[in-house]
């Protein structure tokens, strides 16, 4: 009796030693669950979640604490990968976090820029150029089109400008094939 | 010839219609009024424009450069003045504008300086640099700048080297008749092909529908120094792709992913290699090339055209008749719609064919797939064509690569075989598109992460910079403080030390006060200082004078 308690407790005490050995050897950086969120969201940092930027929001959905349907820029196609990820069945997006836009890039008009710099410090990814008095310019390829640097313009000099389709950024459409009625 | 020949696995044999367009002498299309040349005629970056509006240009002059590796230059194919380069016509199926050139020509033709390269001579590195420069890019359809192509890669050689006279698309013989006139340039862009990529077998498959070509190739081959094999090779679409022609002539199949280099052959047009003879032959850059003008046209033929002629210029010389229900750049298997006819010749268009009802009647209605399988018998490049239909129509991208979708080669077999008439090419060009796009948005994310979060790492470090900066500068000045009254031999302390700080600070204001004193107050005669001093007096009067109220009313609350 005795030797079969002894053996229990020391195949436990092993077993628990590897655990813990192994809990702190093989510890994941990070949370994994956020960093494959986070890969699905679109990062333009725009903030329409009610988080300041992307990561974070990411990291509330794995916490539970947000809904995976708080990002416009995602659409519809966002939210299904979330919810194919997590499991969970999808849901049509909240329209209090605002609705999906065409894709666009910010457009500063130089000829009314004072140059205050106020939406260089807004732009979440540096997409910016331009010093203080100096004109600025919006780097289109950088540009997420966040819309964070229309409100602090002073001069509301700068307008969202709608991607136009162009042959680089061509697509092939959804073939229409007209079926035959058969029945 | 006693080579052993190989089988790909599909492949169907549609109507040829070769005989149309294959008997006529190659004409020179007449020089038009305008030319417009599109700067994205390669795969790669578009050429970027080195002509300015107004500028006078002569033929084959450079207008416009190569960007990078994978890119090719643009020339102007006649002379004339550079008249606008803006959004025009381009010969895509969406119809949408690109970037060109426009030349109005003054009729006159003038070449360039020109003269030809000393291949042998030229270090290989230069000789691409300078392929890339003249323009050069395959001319099979795909339009890959040849000055990339020809590069062995790290062995330093190429053992076999395959000139593709295939050919198999029906309607199309611009390829045939270039063979057949102009056989003896083909083999000499060959012969430099061959020193550029140290190959030391050279073979020419040709499809068995163009005995003429294949004796024309034979009898000029006899001529050469270096032994090169004309082989014919039976008549099946599509035997004329880079990767069945390999297949046919060596059976060696190039694995997916891989590069043909890598199992050691590289495959070019004929007309790349007659491009590439003028180039090197004659220094003459890639400004016109051959065209068949076939279908529903009065005389249907080959035209030797310069880049950037309007393509209904050509349907015109060409005898356009009534009943035309619309044009096909290419052939009927793989050859896209033209939205428009304004559109210019490029280096990729090798054929022109019009349609109308009676040749290309419509497709009947389309039915459900039934899973026949059909598609994946005729199916070269030996994919499950149903299986991609069914995840392209799904949205299900991820398993149409799985399924090797970018081994379609679109060459349309599935489509001519599908009992039930679906597109499937269509499907799968817009799964390929999707891919893209999704793809592009991808890498656009990645760099919107990585540069947000390096713009939160420089918001941490100037915060730190700066908080760091302070306590430095504080530091040293207590540091200075603590110095002085250390000569007077008394200890600080450190409410000493904050009254010091604030001592100093107090003094160094003063001195700033006292700088700041007016300068119109030296050198002033006696009775301005008699004014002054009155002046004062009245001040101390009136200053006396103010505060007493005020106490008293202070008192009185």
């Amino acid at each position: 009796m005795l030797a079969a308690i002894l053996v229990m407790v020391g195949i436990a005490v092993v077993t628990g030693l590897i655990l813990g050995w192994s809990a702190i050897r093989f510890k994941v950086e990070g949370n994994p669950l956020a960093e494959k969120i986070d890969a699905i969201l679109p990062q333009t940092q725009c903030g329409q979640c009610g988080f300041p930027g992307c990561r974070p929001y990411a990291e509330a959905i794995a916490k539970g604490e947000a809904d995976i349907n708080q990002c416009p820029p995602g659409g519809e196609e966002g939210v299904k990968k979330l919810a194919d990820l997590l499991g969970i069945d999808p849901k049509s997006l909240d329209e209090t976090h605002g609705t999906p836009k065409p894709k666009s890039v910010a457009f500063i008009d130089e000829n009314t820029c004072i140059g205050c710099t106020l939406c260089i410090q807004a732009c979440p990814v540096d997409a910016i150029s331009g010093a203080a008095k100096q004109m600025h310019t919006i780097i289109a390829a950088e540009c997420t089109g966040c819309e964070l640097c229309l409100p602090p313009c002073p001069v509301d000099c700068i307008s969202m400008v709608p991607i136009a389709e162009d042959l680089p950024h061509w697509k092939w459409k959804h073939p229409v094939i007209e079926l035959k009625r058969v029945a | 010839m006693s080579r052993e020949l190989f089988k790909f696995k599909g492949g169907v044999h549609p109507p040829e219609h070769k005989a149309e367009s294959n008997g006529r002498p190659i004409h020179a299309a007449p020089l038009p009024r305008k030319l417009v040349i599109p700067l994205r005629q390669h795969i790669g970056n578009p050429a970027k424009p080195v002509v300015e509006v107004g500028e006078r240009v002569l033929k084959g002059q450079m207008i416009a450069a190569a960007d990078g590796p994978i890119s090719t230059a643009v020339h102007a194919s006649s002379s004339g003045t550079v008249t606008a380069i803006d959004l025009q016509p381009v010969p895509h199926v969406s119809g949408l504008p690109d970037l060109c050139i426009t030349i109005e020509t003054d009729g006159r033709d003038e070449w360039i300086a020109h003269a030809p390269l000393d291949y042998r001579a030229m270090a290989p590195a230069d000789l691409r640099t300078k392929l890339r420069d003249l323009g050069l890019a395959g001319l099979g359809g795909a339009v890959f700048p040849t000055g990339a192509k020809l590069n062995p890669g790290a062995s330093g050689h190429c053992p076999t080297l395959i000139i593709n006279g295939g050919e198999c698309e029906p309607w199309i013989t611009c390829d045939d008749v270039l063979m057949r006139h102009h056989a003896d340039e083909i083999l000499q862009g060959m012969a430099v092909m061959r020193h550029m990529m140290g190959s030391t077998e050279i073979l020419v498959g040709i499809e068995d529908n163009k005995p003429e070509a294949l004796d024309s190739m034979r009898s000029a081959a006899a001529k050469l120094d270096f032994a090169v094999e004309i082989i014919a090779v039976p008549t099946l679409y599509p035997s004329g792709g880079a990767k069945q022609m390999t297949e046919i002539l060596t059976g060696k199949q190039v694995p997916s992913g891989k590069r043909s280099t890598d199992v050691g052959l590289q495959v070019f047009n004929v007309g790349t290699a007659y491009a590439l003879a003028r180039a090197v032959h004659h220094g003459e850059p890639l400004i016109s090339r051959l065209v068949t003008v076939t279908g529903h046209v009065l005389r249907p033929q080959n035209f030797e055209v310069l880049i950037g002629t309007p393509m209904h210029t050509l349907i015109t010389l060409a005898g356009d008749r009534d009943g035309t229900t619309g044009v096909l750049m290419g052939g009927p298997m793989m050859g896209m719609p033209m939205p428009t006819l304004d559109a210019p010749v490029v280096k990729a268009t090798n054929c022109l064919l019009v349609e109308s009802k009676e040749l290309f009647p419509p497709l009947p209605k389309a039915l459900p797939c039934i899973r026949c399988t059909r598609c994946a018998d005729a199916c070269p490049a030996e994919l499950q064509p149903q299986e991609l239909f069914r995840f392209a129509k799904a949205g299900d991208f991820g398993r149409a690569q799985e399924y090797h979708l970018f081994d379609c080669i679109e060459c349309g077999c599935c489509s001519y075989v599908c009992p039930s008439h679906i597109p499937l090419v269509d499907f799968y060009r817009y799964a390929k598109s999707e891919i893209w796009a999704h793809e592009k948005d991808k890498r656009a994310a990645d760099l919107a992460r990585e540069r947000h979060e390096f713009r939160q790492f420089r918001q941490e470090r100037e915060k730190t910079e700066k908080a760091e900066k302070l306590a430095a500068k504080a530091q040293a000045k207590r540091a200075e403080l603590a110095a002085e009254p250390a000569v007077v031999g008394a200890a600080p302390s450190d409410a000493d030390a904050k009254k010091a700080l604030i001592a100093a600070a107090l003094a160094r204001a003063q001195a700033k006060k006292s700088d700041a004193a007016p300068k119109n107050v030296d050198h002033l005669t006696p009775e301005q200082l008699q004014q002054i001093d009155e002046i004062e007096a009245r001040r101390a009067k009136i200053r006396e004078l103010a505060r007493q109220p005020l106490e008293s009313e202070e008192k009185n609350t």
